[in-house]
């Protein structure tokens, strides 16, 4: 609870803050640090602690030394999903967590943790058969004259800190170390986890700068998740680090400016928010003292009855009224968020993994042909991932959702006839917890044991082997050993397999005046085409009553000219006889 | 027996009969819109002026019955057998031979058999069909949570629907009965007036002398 007050504490503050790092990807000199509200809210300037008057040598010396203080923060982070990378679902008991899934991106952990492990919140995972280590013995050299923070018994030091709380703006880990931050001596052609061409941290800066997540601590691993700038989620990219109001209404600089801890609320290092057990909507409460506060849904702020409904136009009433009706059966994300990838930053709609490993003479093939909005060219095939296709301002697949999700994992039983649902969504029309939602459906193609009839997992990061398969560009090689990796059976023989993924939309909102209108749902052909199982006015004009009614206002209107004409041919005198 | 220019349709049975004319085809324009018929008026704006027109003559409508009560005209609706066949038979033959209408008014009976006829079943099964489906509709929040409450909404919005067609049949019919007899204009006339001419009694036209002159015009 401490830690949450401070946070919230800080939210106000935050708002001051500028953040370039978006616009500094492509550097490879620190960026500069974002102006820090030191002492605004805060009872603690971290650049005046003693123990952090110093010049550390690795990333767990400064967890080191934040711990002699935070006392409880390492055990917090090690039970927290940015540290274990493993999730128990409550609604399904699978376990999962980056640790254990196979997605339609970069596909599975095992056997490349250097790379993937590299957004760790911890630093040193190499080994993914084990849990992330707790404690990591890099790095001597402390100045003697301060007392020596090893960890104590019982201490974590591998958990890392300043991933989340460097407001230094320089901090970054490398993308290729497991989680440790550039410094020297530096490997050549070392890129950060954002791409940009690495620096060396400046570890000692960066302990001083402490507080409360920025968008940068968040932004830095989860808008470039899947390999690059918005390839995952498609409502979470580098366009968010400073977004416009039409972005993003919530964290426009110029607007309400909040940061990602602002909703995603967190409470000894347990975040709120969850893509794997999700709340599709929020019986809980709104903010009100005592309600629960570990909720990062729309309603947890806005209640569900979030329309206007006190205006001076009746009519704008009504319209309150009616929009406020429609909370219990549609999400506010399905209106308020009417594209997603907006801003610039194109999001990867499909991945065919099938296609990679052509070379041309030997030589690995890059093809760019998608040119994103801001003139940016992207990848539509590299030899070591296969054919891409990419989406800006991208219209939602729409779906019953009631927050549960079922993952399709490793070990289980697929069947390669038809696409294989990397995570099944639940949800219908007849369950009164379910609301339409707005998805990003992943559209993928991946390597599968043909023979057990389960996906595959495979090796494709790690220059020094022989496997590898972004070095050595067969699949054979790369499936045995990312299979034998993670230690699961193989039967040796290899296909691939359509794969269709689904990311619920809930960033990028709107503001209101470009939400959805009516008509966009209640038409024929209208964005909720593909939904059945209710009724919704707009959608069918030729029902059978509409059609029985057509007909009877049709046989009224003959009826009435077939006696009129009858009146005229067989009358003249007809309507002047009574004067 | 004499024939007098007398007000029968008082200001606020015109009043209700124009504003209830009105707010009908602007039901009947919106709703054949939210039902995706036409798309002159996007969904949202139909939407709320449906609604608002709804509400409006609701709320005429409670004046109305009021009106018809307190007033005693509601008798007018008063189905009766009597002429009822002679007006069939003028509609459906008669009319082509050019006969006379056979019915006059009267002043205390100022729709026909056949007009009080189709009056009655409109007030009687039409429109509380409309307004029972209607409101059922707009209240939908209320009660969703009884079981299959998708499927009943369903049936509520297609009966709602056939109540509407049926509506803009009997429109269709009423506009058309206009040009029959007396001639359109004449029709119409008296619903803007309010008087018409009526066959009056000695005994009627000496009450209205007496009592209430101001429904009787100076001729």
């Amino acid at each position: 609870m401490r830690y949450q007050r401070v946070l919230n504490g800080f939210a106000a503050g935050l708002a001051l803050l500028t953040l370039s790092l978006g616009a500094q990807a492509q550097q490879s000199t620190a960026p500069d640090a974002p102006e820090i509200p030191v002492g605004a809210t805060s009872t603690a300037d971290h650049s005046k602690f003693a123990i952090l008057q110093r010049d550390f040598t690795s990333g767990p010396e400064v967890t080191s030394a934040c711990l002699t203080c935070h006392t409880e923060a390492d055990d917090q982070m090690m039970h927290s999903i940015h540290f274990t990378w493993e999730f128990e679902n409550p609604k399904t008991g699978q376990l999962l967590g980056k640790r254990h899934v196979i997605n339609s991106f970069c596909g599975n952990v095992a056997g490349n943790e250097p790379r993937c492990t590299s957004c760790h919140a911890g630093y040193g995972w190499d080994d993914m058969s084990n849990p992330p280590p707790r404690q990591s013995t890099v790095g001597t050299g402390w100045d003697t004259t301060l007392p020596r923070p090893t960890p104590a018994n019982g201490q974590n030091n591998a958990v890392d800190c300043l991933a989340c709380h460097d407001r230094s703006g320089q901090y970054t880990k490398a993308a290729t170390l497991a989680g440790h931050p550039p410094l020297n001596p530096m490997p050549d052609g070392l890129k950060t986890i954002t791409g940009a061409k690495a620096w060396v941290v400046d570890l000692k800066r960066a302990a001083q700068s402490v507080g409360p997540t920025g968008r940068d601590n968040c932004g830095n691993c989860h808008f470039y998740g899947g390999g690059g700038d918005n390839v995952k989620h498609g409502d979470l990219s580098s366009v968010l680090y400073k977004p416009t109001k039409e972005v993003d209404v919530h964290m426009a600089a110029d607007g309400l400016n909040f940061t990602c801890s602002t909703c995603h609320v967190a409470d000894q290092h347990q975040i709120a928010g969850s893509r794997y057990d999700a709340m599709a909507t929020d019986p809980h409460g709104t903010g009100k003292p005592g309600a629960a506060r570990t909720t990062a849904t729309c309603e947890s702020c806005h209640s569900d009855r979030p329309h206007p409904i006190a205006a001076s136009n009746p009519l704008e009433v009504l319209r309150g009224v009616k929009l406020n009706d429609h909370t219990n059966r549609v999400a506010c994300q399905t209106c308020h968020i009417p594209e997603f990838a907006r801003g610039g930053v194109a999001t990867k709609t499909l991945w065919d993994w099938s296609t990679a490993g052509q070379l041309d003479n030997g030589k690995i093939i890059k093809r760019e042909e998608y040119t994103q909005s801001d003139g940016k060219e992207l990848h539509t095939y590299l030899s070591t991932k296969g054919d891409f296709e990419w989406g800006e301002d991208v219209v939602p697949y729409y779906s019953w959702f009631n927050g549960k999700v079922e993952y399709t994992m490793p070990e289980t039983i697929i069947d390669p006839s038809k696409p294989v649902e990397i995570n099944h969504i639940f949800g219908s029309a007849d369950d009164p917890d379910s609301r339409i939602w707005p998805f990003k459906r992943m559209i993928g193609r991946q390597a599968y044991d043909a023979g057990f009839n389960k996906l595959a997992y495979s090796h494709v990061w790690g220059p020094e082997t022989d496997t590898a398969f972004w070095t050595n560009f067969d699949w054979a090689k790369a499936i045995k050993a990312g299979m034998k990796a993670a230690g699961s059976d193989y039967s040796g023989e290899y296909g691939f397999v359509d794969t269709r993924m689904y990311w619920p939309i809930a960033h990028m909102v709107a503001p209101a005046e470009k939400a959805l209108e009516c008509k966009d749902c209640h038409a024929e052909d209208g964005r909720l085409e593909g939904l059945d199982g209710f009724y919704m006015p707009g959608r069918n004009p030729v029902s059978t009553a509409g059609i029985f009614g057509i007909l009877m206002v049709l046989a009224a209107l003959l009826g009435v000219l077939g006696h009129g004409l009858l009146r005229l041919v067989s009358n003249k005198k007809q309507g002047k006889n009574h004067e | 027996m004499s024939k007098r220019q007398v007000k029968i349709y008082p200001r606020f049975e015109r009043i209700w009969h124009w504003t209830q004319a009105l707010l009908i085809f602007a039901l009947l324009f919106t709703g054949l819109g939210l039902n995706g018929l036409h798309h002159i008026l996007p969904f949202g704006p139909a939407a709320m002026l449906h609604s608002a027109a709804a509400i409006l003559l609701l709320v005429l409508w409670i004046f109305a019955t009021f009106w018809l009560f307190t007033t005693g005209t509601w008798r007018q609706f008063v189905p009766t057998l009597d002429g009822l066949f002679g007006v069939v038979r003028y509609y459906a033959y008669g009319v082509f031979k050019g006969e006379q209408p056979p019915y006059l008014k009267i002043l205390w009976r100022k729709h026909n058999p056949l007009q009080s006829l189709s009056y009655l079943g409109l007030k009687i099964a039409v429109f509380p069909m409309v307004w029972i489906t209607g409101i059922l509709y707009m209240t939908y929040n209320f009660w969703e949570t009884v079981p299959n409450a998708g499927f009943y909404l369903n049936i509520v919005a297609n009966l709602h629907l056939l109540a509407a067609y049926i509506v803009a049949a009997f429109v269709v019919i009423h506009i058309y009965m206009l040009t029959i007899g007396h001639g359109f204009r004449a029709h119409v006339k008296p619903m803007i007036t309010g008087y018409d001419e009526i066959d009056l009694s000695p005994e009627e036209e000496a009450y209205l002398e007496k009592d209430e002159p101001w429904r009787l015009k100076k001729s």
